[in-house]
């Protein structure tokens, strides 16, 4: 790549570069200002974001070969080597850019957001922790590393969620985000257990080399009910995915974490962690693409998130939170691609979505900024005249995200779409419709808070509305950065990505699941593609959206309490969100604490206090209680007892 | 005719009034002390009477050594006795049961 430096060294350079800057923003936090805090992490970062330019280009453009190569080795062990190493090729080099670029984005965008904010220094440092991480995660070569990654970039979510630490609903949702995660990540690790165990290695390439061989070794989990192997190991890593895309029904931790400030909002629970699941599943499709069972599998879940979490949107007051549930619906609608094994459009959504709900969640928190931290949109609305460059930015990211043609969300989420249509494994009919109606719900929530938001009449008290203002140039900067590339991103990449070889090297879909290669015949170009999708139903679809959006929430506001007066029961359901919370809380965690106390009880206070240590203590106080009652203490007694004993042993010697 | 038997029942008559002495006796530990001198003398009369009839010296020899013992324990035992009295004014057996558990 560069003349003077071997390829592996940029590599490290890349990842090691937000690392040190989070080590010194870290660990020397009370020894320097905000200034130096933010200035080495934005360098760190900035660094690795020109690097991953050039890496791009250099696997884009310069046609480079995958580069796949061990950095240490830390143990070998019975022969299974436990290393670090890098895997960079087309998706990865994609991946990097993504990741640089939002988080740069995400920590300019900090300097204006977080600027009052007494854990100033505290935040830079962990969000430079999170990117290198997420480095970790998309460069890794094999399982192992692709765990660390997984659980660092887990664990930033983690710290970051609880960042208020003295908010309650702060911890509580950073705990409940950290356990719903285990959930899965105890699936991801049985997935990669059970990789070890078919193919004794770690390794991606040698894995993937060898999967075709092992596609028919079946096993029997419960005796005489023989599995696929491949199906239980995907559908064990899917789990995983599960949890960290916040797929149904592991997906309760996602609204939950906007607890967290709304830089990280956008950086990790938008754009980039929640979009490990999704990397993952792309990275193994050699695994997955054998097993029918599993890719069945990903669909409905991912069907059933895309839909059913849009309706959720739509009820939200909260902005962030309307914003997240529309995270939950996308990601359903990447996992659903990676179901249709149209692995390449998950990515390509999953690049289209970093950036314009990066842009939209950096929106929301440009306005809460406006609004004094509130979040509550019943309060905003008539934004629009005092902040135009959040309005506009805002503007395009909700088309972006609505699939209005020509913004880069309508490549992606129609591929998706008709990459679902052409699919026919069981499944595909069912998360076709979901998708279908999901299209009209997008265009219904994300309106709504638009309209609320940025139209209609001022909602807002007297003093709030005194101090309305548009943010400062460092939060709108990064919203302008964000607004190109949700503009144009999607029609200048996807004859190549999508439909061009972009992928040939890092996916691998079978003939018979290529849909996208029955696509690629009727696809002829970017803009015969806008002419083709408006004439089709998911156009039809979001337009009604838009137009109900409209109607209810310009023209009759007050239509929509009317209709949530009638349909109190569904309304509640929503509400509620389909009980998912509820469920947890009562069946999982209360079942859970009703088996702690139980083997408390049971287990440890009466069998092992109450039996084996205090009774064996107990029985041997009762033992000598008796016992002692010979020690009379009369000499005569003792001297009685020896002359038995005599006679005793006289009679024995004896006879 | 005196014969073997005669000192043989004479010793064990003796040995078991001494035993007896220490069992039953609840009151004084001199008797005590008494009653473990004549169970010496009991095996000396023994001794004695062996050596005589089967004509072995050897067995007074032994019993010049018992007595000495004999002394000196009575010796020791009465020393004993006096510090027990000192510490517990009193050498009533029913009292001494500070052995027990």
């Amino acid at each position: 790549m560069f003349e003077n430096y071997s390829d592996s060294q940029v590599y490290l350079a890349i990842v090691l570069a937000p690392l040190i800057g989070s080590i010194i923003a870290g660990v020397f936090l009370p020894y320097i200002s905000r200034t130096v805090a933010h200035t080495v992490t934005i360098a760190g970062v900035a660094i690795s974001f020109v690097l991953a330019l050039f890496v791009f280009k250099y696997f884009a453009f310069d046609g480079a070969q995958p580069y796949n190569e061990t950095v240490y080795t830390w143990m070998v062990s019975d022969g299974i080597r436990f290393e670090v190493g890098f895997l960079i090729d087309n998706l990865t080099s994609m991946m990097l850019v993504v990741v640089s670029f939002v988080s740069l984005m995400v920590h300019l965008y900090t300097i204006g957001y977080m600027q009052d904010d007494p854990g100033y220094k505290r935040f830079f440092s962990y969000i430079s922790l999170f990117t290198f991480s997420m480095y970790m995660l998309v460069m890794s070569n094999n399982f192992l590393q692709l765990f660390f990654g997984w659980e660092a970039v887990g664990l930033v979510s983690y710290l970051l969620i609880g960042f208020y630490y003295k908010k309650e609903s702060a911890i509580f949702a950073n705990l409940k985000a950290f356990l719903v995660n285990r959930v899965g990540d105890f699936g991801f690790i049985l997935g990669i257990a059970g990789v070890l165990l078919v193919f004794n290695t770690l390794d991606y390439a040698e894995v993937f080399n060898a999967a075709n061989s092992k596609a028919g070794m079946t096993i029997e989990i419960i005796p005489g009910m023989e599995w696929s192997m491949m199906t239980v190991i995907c559908l064990l890593l899917f789990v995983g995915a599960m949890g960290k895309s916040a797929q149904v029904p592991l997906h309760v931790w996602l609204p939950d974490s906007m607890e967290g400030p709304t830089p990280i909002s956008a950086l990790i629970h938008a754009a980039t962690m929640v979009t490990a699941g999704i990397f993952m599943v792309t990275r193994m499709s050699p695994l997955f693409e054998l097993s029918e069972t599993a890719l069945s599998f990903i669909l409905v879940i991912g069907a059933i998130t895309a839909l059913f979490m849009g309706f959720l949107g739509i009820i939200q007051n909260d902005i962030k939170r309307v914003v997240a549930y529309s995270t939950l619906s996308q990601l359903g609608y990447m996992t659903v691609a990676l179901g249709a094994s149209a692995y390449s459009a998950a990515v390509f959504h999953l690049m289209t979505h970093a950036f314009f709900k990066a842009l939209l969640f950096l929106a929301a928190g440009s306005v809460i900024i406006a609004m004094h931290h509130v979040q509550d949109i019943r309060q905003m609305g008539g934004l629009k005249k005092y902040m135009p460059i959040t309005y506009w930015t805002s503007l395009l990211g909700t088309l972006a995200l609505i699939g209005f043609p020509g913004f880069s969300g309508f490549y992606s989420k129609d591929s998706i779409i008709e990459a679902v249509h052409a699919a026919s494994i069981p499944g595909a009919t069912f998360a076709y419709y979901a998708v279908l109606i999901g299209v009209f719900i997008t265009a219904l929530y994300s309106l709504r808070m638009f309209f609320i938001v940025f139209h209609g009449e001022e909602r807002m008290d007297h003093h709030t509305k005194e101090h309305l203002k548009e943010s400062p140039w460092v939060v709108t900067v990064p919203l302008v950065l964000l607004a190109i590339p949700s503009v144009i991103i999607g029609a200048m990449t996807i004859s190549n990505v999508l439909y061009g070889d972009y992928f040939t090297g890092s996916v691998v879909v079978q003939q018979a699941h290529d849909v996208l290669g029955q696509l690629k015949e009727d696809y002829h170009g970017p803009f015969s593609m806008i002419l083709h999708g408006i004439t089709q139903a998911p156009f039809f679809l979001m337009v009604a959206g838009i137009a109900t959006a409209w109607y209810l929430y310009m023209k009759q506001p007050e239509l929509p309490g009317k209709i949530k007066a009638s349909f109190s029961l569904i309304y509640d359901i929503m509400d509620n969100k389909y009980g998912f919370d509820a469920f947890n809380e009562k069946v999982i965690a209360a079942g859970t604490r009703g088996l702690g106390n139980l083997f408390s009880k049971v287990g440890d206070i009466l069998i092992i206090d109450g039996i084996i240590v205090n009774g064996s203590a107990k029985s041997v106080a009762w033992f000598s209680s008796i016992i002692r009652n010979i020690q009379t203490g009369y000499l005569y007694h003792y001297a009685f007892a020896m002359i038995l004993g005599l006679i005793a042993l006289l009679v024995i010697t004896v006879y | 005719m005196l014969t073997l038997t005669h000192f043989m029942v004479l010793g064990a008559i003796l040995f078991s009034i001494s035993m007896a002495g220490v069992f039953i006796n609840r009151k004084n530990v001199i008797i005590l002390l008494m009653c473990v001198e004549l169970m010496l003398l009991a095996v000396n009369t023994n001794f004695i009477a062996f050596s005589h009839f089967l004509g072995d010296s050897a067995g007074q020899v032994f019993v010049f050594f018992i007595l000495t013992v004999a002394a000196a324990e009575a010796a020791i035992g009465l020393a004993i006795l006096v510090v027990l009295f000192r510490n517990k004014r009193t050498i009533n057996v029913e009292e001494l049961d500070t052995l027990k558990g």
